[in-house]
Parts: structure tokens; sequence; C-alpha cells
């Protein structure tokens, strides 16, 4: 544990903390015999090595959610760390509705704690299933001095075999104006393709690999090449899903 | 206080006794630790008794009960659980009554929560039903409460908790009500066949599983091989057509059971597959077998190759024999069945669960050392259009015949006498318009009819769904639902064509003797029954029973229900306290059932005659549906009608 804390920024302790607390809240699970007892659940969707060109980032992408059929409070987190510091660091944390059987309506806050300077956003989303099964997390993100941003991330499983899932995966960021301090422009600003293999060794646990393509655009891919960063990574990942 | 009580001139003791021995030799020390206390204990019945032939519980009767609910170490898997026991038993004892007698049974609650029993499909007060909160307010840890009440019937019966989820972890029992007159259905031997689930994860977590992914249990989805091969058999178009409407619904044409052989196995008297339940006979016996679907979450098909059985009861009450290779026995059914084995061999009693992802086993032979065959399990089938309520598409299946079966199935399907679907859809405007009226002024899903269909032929009305239908704790409502009558259900409809068995349907139950009741229903009740499958939410006319107000009946009313299931399971609908007198098309013999199997996507209706006062429950008998597919129906004098 010291040695997973070494060199961790402030904010990267108070990641790891959250994840903790997530983790103690996800255990105390309190159902009844009531149609519609109080839930919570904690998955952690991606925690997974990438190897590219552009180094070899660490990643994690996890959520969690206390609450009823209906109503759910949600923590989604994604982190990024290289050689050992971590440069991307969001959470959001969010009110969430059933408004439409396969659809929730989500609003609350997002903080970005990496990169600095730190970004506060309202965050105004929907996530459900579309027809033919696309998993869809959609937001809009309403920052201070007028920043916006938009993100679509579209998820598919497809079942080789009852156990073994193959799962492609797209997300789009958008911004509404140049943000040069954190590297991100206007317009389309990045994507990201993956395509990941899993097995289920239980429904909970999940190792997995696949392939990352991540490509920046427009002014976001101008900020990156200044900063002497490439603009576009071909990466192999190696992670684990888990779930509970 | 034990006896054995003679039938037809042989005793059933030859089958009894040696269970008896065997509790009594293991007994002690199988509950030592647990449940010093309690007088009568019995062990277990798991792999590790293998080699002791006929198991099961104990039979206990007279007229005076001392029951006591408890823990019990068991191990069913390899794994040691602890179960809910009743006398130290799982199941709990078959309790043996006469009709005609008053029966006491003193229940005590070891456990450290509430418990309860209800009898279920008995005709009784409601204060003595069993449900908490509706009858009484259960049984406190070390509190007792005492059952009294008259039996007022006969036949193949069972009891369980209706407390928590206690039903999967064991407390259920087989009762068998002798009859005061002489019975109808001759026999020689009986044995009592009760069907139960048991997993080693504790039911609140098997139902959170559910809620916070529908399929977690259901390992047999549709794969990218299925996909290849339809491909490969229908081509690209013809596939993406098919598919089509299950990918625009977001719904899972492999979706059959909740939960399934994954986290289930499946007992027979308690037994597992693996250590076979047996059961003896000689030869040229008949044999009355009482079947009882004591599961929490498992519908099952049941058969026993090399042998037709004669349906002679369901739900207890005598039916006009019907033979038959194969039937389906949804959770909380019973079906009484005469088999005659001729031949000097053992037959397999194979109970198979409707997703096919296990089964339950048993032996019926004449020697404790032989075992016959056991069949393979059948392909899982696949949910077809009809499934969704939506008459006019094909089916679809995984035996890769595609869209026949489906056609083969609605026009070899028996006959409704009298029955003429087609009028269904005259609905006439006016009639429809007081319906939607009726919805402004009462509680949704009540409708009075002016023009209703006759008694025993079912309703005529055009469906409706109502505003509570509509919001996200609902997925699906059908647009043209089926007749459920006369459906042999998802995955047995092929069953003629394909093997030549003859399956059981509902529109083969005519009542052994004439319907009691001969009025005409003075209105209609529809109700639809409704869920989001993916969100593992499931509710009636879209309204669960915690928001919902009670159904209202006037004590000696006849009233037509109309069940409307918009969902793709199946779901076995229990009436406590009152009758469901399903409308199999023949008013002279309304078979009176305790639950009723309402098949996916379609309808069916049975008259209630509402003599009976008080509080009782109503609702799905699938254990992690029924929190929410629930109703009370209250019956009073003067009622709301």
């Amino acid at each position: 544990m010291r040695n997973m804390l070494r060199g961790v920024t402030p904010h990267g302790v108070w990641l790891w903390l959250l994840t903790g607390g997530l983790l103690a809240a996800a255990t105390v699970v309190q159902a009844g015999s009531k149609d519609d007892p109080l839930l919570s659940s904690l998955r952690v969707t991606q925690l997974e090595a990438r190897d590219g060109e552009d180094g070899n980032p660490g990643v994690l992408e996890a959520d969690a959610w206390l609450g009823y059929d209906l109503q759910k409070l949600w923590l989604k987190v994604d982190a990024e760390r290289v050689a050992g510091i971590t440069e991307e660091a969001q959470v959001q944390a969010l009110y969430s509705r059933a408004v439409a059987p396969f659809w929730d309506l989500q609003l609350g806050l997002r903080k970005d704690f990496q990169p600095t300077p730190d970004r506060s956003w309202a965050v105004l989303g929907v996530q459900g299933m579309a027809p033919y099964r696309f998993e869809i997390d959609a937001a809009l993100f309403l920052g201070e001095s007028g920043r916006t941003g938009l993100r679509l991330n579209v998820e598919y499983e497809l079942l080789l075999t009852q156990r073994l899932i193959l799962t492609p995966e797209a997300e789009l960021n958008l911004y509404g104006q140049n943000d040069e301090a954190v590297g991100a422009g206007a317009g389309l600003s990045a994507s990201e393709i993956g395509l990941r293999l899993r097995y289920e060794i239980r429904r909970e646990f999940a190792p997995y690999m696949g392939v990352n393509w991540s490509k920046k655009y427009g002014t976001t891919a101008d900020y990156a090449k200044a900063e002497g960063e490439a603009t576009d990574d071909w990466q192999w990942v190696v992670g684990v899903r888990f779930w509970f | 206080m034990t006896y054995f009580p003679k039938v037809h001139g042989r005793s059933l003791q030859a089958g009894f006794s040696r269970r008896r021995f065997v509790t009594g030799l293991l007994g002690g020390s199988a509950a030592l630790g647990m449940m010093p206390a309690l007088g009568t204990l019995a062990a277990p019945s798991g792999p590790h008794l293998q080699g002791a032939a006929a198991k099961g519980p104990e039979v206990i009767s007279g007229h005076d009960f001392q029951l006591d609910i408890g823990y019990l170490p068991v191990n069913f898997t390899g794994r040691d659980r602890v179960a809910t026991a009743v006398n130290g038993s799982v199941p709990a004892p078959v309790l043996r009554w006469r009709e005609g007698d008053r029966v006491r049974l003193k229940v005590t609650n070891h456990l450290s929560h509430d418990s309860s029993i209800h009898w279920h499909g008995m005709i009784l007060p409601t204060s003595m039903d069993g449900v908490p909160g509706l009858s009484f307010d259960g049984i406190k840890p070390g509190q007792s409460y005492e059952y009294q009440f008259e039996v007022q019937q006969n036949g193949t019966y069972w009891y369980h908790s209706h407390s928590g989820f206690q039903e999967q972890t064991g407390l259920y029992g087989a009762i068998v009500i002798d009859p005061l007159e002489p019975d109808p259905v001759t026999y020689d031997r009986e044995h009592v066949i009760l069907l139960s689930d048991w997993s080693d994860t504790a039911p609140e977590d098997i139902y959170a599983n559910l809620k916070k992914q529908s399929d977690y249990y259901n390992y047999q989805e549709r794969t990218a091989e299925d996909l290849w091969q339809d491909i490969q058999r229908k081509g690209v178009a013809q596939t993406w057509r098919d598919r089509a409407m299950w990918n625009q619904m977001r719904m899972s044409q492999a979706d059959i059971s909740d939960v399934t052989g994954s986290t289930y196995t499946y007992l027979i008297n308690g037994v597992t597959p693996a250590a076979g339940w047996q059961g003896l006979f000689q030869r040229g016996e008949k044999v009355r077998l009482r079947f009882i679907n004591g599961s929490a979450m498992t519908i099952f098909d049941v058969r026993i190759p090399g042998l037709t059985m004669t349906v002679v009861a369901a739900d207890g009450q005598n039916v006009e024999p019907v033979t038959v290779d194969e039937f389906r026995i949804g959770t909380a059914e019973t079906y009484d069945v005469i088999v005659e084995p001729s031949a000097d061999s053992a037959y397999t009693i194979f109970a198979q669960n409707m997703d096919r992802s296990g089964y339950a086993r048993g032996t019926l032979t004449p020697d404790p050392a032989w075992q016959a065959e056991i069949p393979a399990l059948e392909t899982p089938p696949l949910l077809s259009h009809r499934d969704m309520g939506m008459a006019m598409a094909g089916m679809d299946d995984r035996h890769g015949t595609s869209q026949k079966h489906d056609m083969q199935d609605r026009h070899d399907a028996p006959p409704m006498d009298g029955m003429d679907h087609s009028q269904h859809s005259m609905g006439n405007k006016s009639g429809m318009q007081t319906m939607g009226e009726t919805h402004r002024h009462h509680a949704p899903g009540q409708m009075t009819t002016s023009e209703l269909g006759k008694a025993g032929f079912g309703s005529t009305a055009t469906i409706q769904h109502v505003r509570t239908e509509f919001g996200p704790q609902v997925d699906m409502r059908t647009a043209e639902p089926m007749d459920g009558l006369p459906d042999p259900g998802v995955g047995l409809r092929d069953h003629q064509q394909r093997y030549g068995r003859r399956v059981l349907t509902y529109a083969d139950l005519r009542n052994l003797t004439p319907t009691r009741d001969r009025r005409e229903p003075s209105r209609e009740i529809e109700i639809h029954l409704t869920g989001n499958m993916h969100r593992y939410m499931w509710s009636m006319n879209g309204v669960k029973f915690a928001d919902a107000e009670p159904l209202q009946l006037t004590h000696g009313e006849r009233v037509r229900i109309l069940l409307v299931n918009d969902t793709m399971m199946t779901h076995p609908i229990h009436l406590h306290g009152l009758w469901s007198e399903l409308e199999t098309g023949d008013p002279e013999r309304i078979p009176r059932k305790h639950t009723i199997l309402v098949q996916p996507g379609a309808k069916i209706s049975y008259l209630v005659t509402a003599d009976a006062l008080g509080r009782w429950a109503y609702h799905c008998h699938l254990m992690f549906h029924m929190p929410g597919m629930f109703r009370e129906v209250r019956v009073s004098h003067g009622g709301v009608s």
C-alpha cells in the first residue's frame, strides 16, 4: 500500500480514498424481502495496463451506485496514470432517475482533478440501452467561464460463448471552447475506440485483453503536438473487470 | 400420533417405513448442535445419504400437530449450508389429514427472525391462512401460533413459509388429505413427488444479483455461434428480420427462467438428482403419484419415459382422467397422476426445468438396486413472437425448422369447444368507452362490462392497457395476446410433432364433478401481469404491491378475472382462500385451481366465487416476482362493485 501511494499527488490520494469508500459501501447490501431493497454495487469496468508507443498508462474506469429500482446515486471514476503520475482523474457524482424502461436521466457534478488546473462541471446525462442493445452513456457538461463539453460512450456486448464476451466500445469527447491549460480544444477533441475480449470466470470477475485506439483532433491535437505528445496511439490492453 | 393409513387394501407402511428407519437412524447426529431441543429430528436428505433407498420426509397424521421451524445443517452440493426446516426435516414432514376433520397445528418459530406457514390451496378462515400482514402478524422468533381449521376438501396440497424468502431455504412440505367419501381414483400405492430447488446462495443475494444483472443466471443466451448458424441456414436478410424485433425491444429470446440450474440443484422429496429418490412398486400395481411443485423459482416439465400418465387431479381437485406423456407443472401447482408400470423394470421420473438448465430425478422401481436410464436434457427453448403477444409473427427455435413449428402449433392446438376467438375483436365501441370511464372512477384494472362472455367460455373483452402500465417500470405490453389455455407452453409446443409425446394443456382439464356455482359472472376484472425484466421489477397493471389498493370483492359475488401477461415470463398466479375456476370451454365441468400458469404474452380467464370474507393474498408464486406482482384481495359485505 505504501508503495502504491508513494509519489501520488494529493488528488490521487483523494481518489484512492474515494475508491476505498465505494468498496466499503458496496459491501453493505441490505436486501430484504421487500420488492425494492436498498442495494449498492461497485463495478470496475476497466482496470487495465496499456502498452502503446506513447507511454504505458494504467487506466481505471469504475462506477458505483447506491439506491433503489428507479432512483440511484452514482459515482463514476475515470483515471489514467503514467509512470506513477496521475495524468487524468475525473469523478462524477450523479443523481439518477429512471425515465423510461431502458433509460435513466442523470444529474450531478463532475470534477476533474487532473490534469491541472482542476475543472468543475455540472452534468446532465442519459444512460441506458438503445434498441439493438447498444449501451449508451451520453452527457452534457457545463463548466465555469462558459465551458461546455459533450461525451458519448457506446458499448456493445457480443457473446462468443456464454462466458467469452467481445466488447467493442467507442467514446467521443467534444468541447465548446478552447481550454489550453488542460489541452482541450473546441469541437471534436478526442475519440477512443476499444475492443476487449473478456472471459467471465464468474459473472463478477473477468480478465480481459484487447486493443485501444485513441486519437486527438483539431486544436486538441495541436495542443498535444506542442507538448510533444502523439495525436493518436494504438495500444494493447490487458486488465480485469469485476463488480459486486 | 403417527400412523400409516391404509389405502385400498395396501398399506403405505411398506413405502414409508423404510424412510422412517433412515430418518430415525441418522436424524440425531445430522442435526446435532443446531436444534438439540427438538423432539422429532430427521436427517436432511442429501448426497451423504447415498445408499439409502426410498427416502423423503416423514409422514405425520392425525388431528394435532406440533411443527417446529428451525435451522438445519444440510449439504446438497458438497458445501455445508444451513436450511430452514420443519421438525428437523427438509422438505417438511408430509401432513396427512382426513377430510371433515378439524386439525390443530401449533407452529413454533425457532428462527432468529419472523416466520409463518401458509397452507397452500386450503379453503379456510383468513386468520388461518398464514400470510403475515394480511392473515396475521407472522410468528415472531420464539413464539408459536396455533392454526386450527376444518378440512373441507381432499387431495394433494402443500404448505410453505410466507415470510421472507424461506421457501428457497427449505420451508415447504406436502399435505395429503384423504377423502371422506370413497375415492373416485383407485390405486394400490402412492408416492408424494415434491419438486423443489435448492441453492447454496442465499435467496436475498440471488434477488440482489438479478436486480444488478437480470440475466445473471442465464448461461443459455444466444451466442455468435447461433448467429452464424442462423445466417447459414436462413441467410443474412432473414436472420436480421427474425431477430429485429428482439433487438429493437432489447429482449432476449433465451430468457426463459430467471434463476437456473447454474445455481439451483433440483430435488425430489429433498433428494438430489445425483443421489436419486426412489419410490417402490410391485409389478402390476396402479401407482398414484402426487406431484407438487414446491420450488421457489422453477417450472418443471415432467415425464416418466416408458410410462403414460393419467392425470386424475389438478391442484387437489379431481378431474376427468386424461392420459398424457408429459406435463408442465408451474410453481405451486399440484398434479396427481396414475401410472401402471407393467414391466418388471425401473423407470426414471424426469422433471426438467423449463429452460433445460437442470433437472430433478427419481426412480420408480420394484427393486431398490435398480436404476433406469436418465434422459438427456433437451435443447433450451427460445421465446417466439407469440410470447411477446404478437400473434402474427413466425417463431424461431433452436431446432432448425424455424417458422413451421409455430404455424403447426397454432393450427394443431386443440380446438376450443364453443370458443370463437375471432369474436373477441368485435368489442363494440360503446363497451370500450364504458370501460374507459370505469377506469377513471375506479382503481386501475377494474372494469365493469355490460356484455360479458358466458361463464366457462372465457372473457370476450377487448384488452386494454391502463395508464399505470406506461412508465419505466414496464418494458412490454402485449399487442395481441394469444389464448393461453390450449398452449402447452414455451419449449413444449413441438413435443407432439417432434417426439410424439402428448403434453397436457389447461384445455384438457375438466372437473370430475359438475360445476357448483352455475351463475354467470356479474363483472370482469382485467389484470395485467407487468414488469421490467431488465430492471427486474414486477407488478400488476404496472403498480407494485407496496403502492396498490386492494382488489375489492363483494361477499357472494361471482366475478371473472382476466389475466393478461404483458411479460415474456410464464407466471404462476395464486389466489388464496378462493378457488380460481379456469374457463376451459365447458361450463358444466369447470376445473377449480389455486394456481394458474399464465403463458407469456397471452391471456387466460377464470371465475371466482367470493364466498370467503377477509383479506387474501393474490400473487405470482415465483418467489422473486412475488414482492411486486402481488395484490391484496379483500372480500367484504357490500364492497365496491
